[in-house]
């Protein structure tokens, strides 16, 4: 992959990557036919950002004569390239970045005034591709506003919270702060701020509904859009489906996909609305236990608890989304010896009694894979990642 | 026991989010005291080992547009709630430029000071930003521990020199020495000293007048203008009187005693 950049594309670039890095802490980046993509998540998996950049962005691309080309690196040293932003745009002409697989390089140069020439050479690790499936045409609600907007209503928080309610109805937004804590809650402060539906560009509420998210996770795009002036966009449904939030112009689309807090004492059979590639075989004790680490994940979060089993260590690597087919193999290999672990990473969820925590859906990205028999078949390209929204309140699914 | 009011004027909300500000920045918890026509921050330290006591009156007309309250009971018509400042600063903060805001006492979760400012909007719906503060309901036979602190027989009274320019003195001497000795006479000249084993600084003001005697001043005593009353005070709680201040007084009187006591009063 090769290709250029000019002028002030370079510093949107730059902006792109620093509001990755408030979100993420590894940057993937993948040449695409349709451009060049940069995407990352969050360590909790529970927050997912891409900025997909083009071929008109650059004044050259070349996307990769071999289609699978994915690296991912360390976002400081990425950040490292483009530091000093403000400086940026006064110095640098022009950025070159080349991606070469066989010789494991990715370099960029900066060309910049008075012919100094400033080349960074990163490493990187080969990757899966990171991916997460949203239907935004499909969510119930849609907002669409300026971001200086949002920006405001965001002030009206301390930088410090975390979760943030948003309620709509026909005729306005409401925006809460959320204490999750009951000890807390006689304390905390309580803001709540309300926007009319006359101050969006547009304002689509099909479904009255209460979402619960993450606010930090946002601040990286809200400040993003500022700078770009482009309106964001929200999408979102009920309570527990991710929300979406997007910008778009002609050479640039911005997607940060969010998961949001489901409601507490409602079985969620999300098989009905799972974007599925293929139904996974219930049988199938990979599956099984993925289902379990996310459960367990969520769970021990939220426990706490030191004297959890470790997860089977196959979902611990990152987006499992679509590894080689031979890795999948090697993967179910290992969770036939995990089968022990299930049972005992299951109770704590189907304990009742249990406090009321959070069930983020930490893991939106498929571990939802198709027959041992399919994967050897799948190309590396194609993969989905797919909501894994299979919390049933019933524990993990009957085999 | 209820509280309403409302400020519309945008300037007496700017003085108002002054105050708080400065009350915020110096201590966590502080008392508000409701009366008919007074709102007073109260904070009473342990004054006896160099703790930061504080009074704050303000008069509620200066500030707000409508004030009504009914106290806990007829004949005692006062609310005193405990509140942290921070809160209230923070409340305010992002209601500068408001067409409105209305306080009231309220009970959700708890009791709760809420203030709701409509701020002005794009379309024709303000947009409204609540904020519910958990307070503190103080109960009657508390009251008593919240009077108003006499201002004691002092030696003298001076006017302090600008406070920018004490604090930076203030904040450099913070960098050697613990405690400060503060010392003033009748005759407008003020020193501020330190002293360790291996330096001691002093600076002088000179020139900084005194407010008339007034009841306060110990006629009896030395009237003898130029001697020295001395004060020993630890010089960070100094430094953080001093840097609280936003209200930009035109004068801040202190007032001195035989016993290390110093009264700074934002005039």
């Amino acid at each position: 992959m090769d290709c250029i950049l000019i002028g002030s594309n370079v510093k949107v670039l730059a902006k792109a990557v620093q509001s990755l890095s408030r979100l993420g802490e590894e940057l993937y980046l993948e040449p695409q036919e349709n451009g060049l993509a940069l995407r990352t998540v969050n360590s909790s998996r529970s927050a997912y950002a891409c900025f997909l950049f083009s071929p008109l962005f650059f004044q050259k691309y070349t996307p990769p004569k071999s289609s699978t080309q994915r690296c991912k690196m360390v976002i400081k040293s990425v950040q490292a390239v483009f530091k000093s932003l403000s400086s940026l745009e006064k110095t640098v002409e022009k950025c070159r970045i080349e991606l070469d697989i066989e010789k494991s390089r990715l370099t960029f140069t900066l060309h910049c005034k008075h012919g100094l020439l400033k080349t960074h050479n990163l490493s990187f690790q080969d990757s899966e591709s990171l991916q997460a499936v949203f239907d935004k045409e499909g969510c119930a609600n849609t907002l669409t506003a300026q971001p200086k907007l949002l920006v405001d209503t965001v002030l009206h928080f301390p930088p410090s919270l975390e979760e943030v309610r948003v309620s709509v109805n026909d005729e306005r937004v409401l925006f809460r702060n959320h204490v999750e804590d009951e000890a807390e809650q006689s304390k905390a402060m309580m803001t709540e701020f309300c926007l009319s539906a006359e101050e969006f560009d547009r304002f689509v509420v099909n479904m009255h509904t209460c979402i619960t998210f993450c606010l930090k996770e946002l601040r990286g795009l809200l400040v993003f859009a500022e700078s770009s002036g482009l309106p964001v966009s929200l999408y979102f449904d009920e309570p527990g489906r991710p929300m979406v939030l997007s910008l778009t112009d002609s050479v640039l689309e911005v997607n940060f996909v969010l998961a949001t807090l489901s409601e507490e004492g409602q079985p969620r059979n999300h098989n009905s609305n799972m974007r599925r590639v293929s139904e996974p075989p219930i049988t199938d004790d990979f599956m099984n236990d993925d289902v379990d680490y996310i459960i367990a994940m969520e769970a021990g979060e939220l426990a706490g608890d030191s004297d959890w089993p470790e997860p089977p260590r196959h979902a611990l690597t990152p987006p499992r989304l679509h590894g080689a087919a031979g890795d999948q193999q090697e993967s179910s290999g290992e969770c036939e010896d995990e089968d022990g672990q299930q049972g005992a990473e299951e109770t704590p969820v189907e304990e009742s009694g249990r406090p009321p925590n959070k069930k983020f859906r930490s893991l939106f990205f498929g571990s939802v894979l198709p027959t041992p028999s399919q994967m050897s078949n799948r190309t590396l390209q194609s993969q989905e990642v797919l909501a894994s929204d299979s919390e049933d309140e019933d524990g993990s699914p009957s085999p | 026991m209820r509280f309403r009011a409302k400020i519309l004027d945008v300037g007496c909300l700017n003085s108002f989010t002054r105050v708080v500000n400065t009350i915020s920045k110096l201590t966590k918890t502080c008392t508000l005291r409701l009366t008919a026509d007074n709102l007073y921050f109260m904070l009473s330290d342990k004054v006896a080992n160099g703790g930061v006591s504080m009074w704050c009156e303000l008069d509620q007309g200066n500030f707000f547009d409508e004030f009504q309250m009914e106290g806990v009971a007829s004949d005692a018509n006062e609310i005193y709630l405990e509140l942290v400042p921070e809160n209230l600063s923070r409340a305010l903060r992002t209601a500068q430029n408001a067409k409105s805001l209305k306080a009231k006492l309220t009970k959700k979760h708890c009791p709760c000071l809420t203030l709701a400012a409509e701020l002005p909007s794009l379309s024709s719906v303000s947009r409204v930003v609540t904020h519910d503060i958990p307070v503190d309901v103080i109960p009657r036979k508390l009251w008593h521990d919240f009077r108003e602190p006499t201002v004691p027989d002092f030696d003298v009274s001076i006017y302090l020199p600008p406070l920018k320019t004490m604090k930076n003195v203030i904040d450099r001497m913070k960098n050697l020495s613990n405690f400060l000795v503060l010392e003033a006479n009748r005759s407008g000249q003020m020193n501020l000293k330190i002293e360790t084993d291996l330096v001691s600084v002093s600076t002088h003001f000179r020139d900084l007048g005194n407010p008339p005697c007034g009841d306060g001043g110990s006629q009896g005593a030395s009237q003898d203008l130029e001697t020295m009353a001395q004060a020993r005070v630890d010089i960070k709680k100094l430094q953080q009187f001093l840097s609280s201040q936003q209200v930009n007084p035109s004068k801040a009187m202190c007032s001195k005693l035989i016993y290390p006591s110093i009264h700074l009063l934002p005039i």
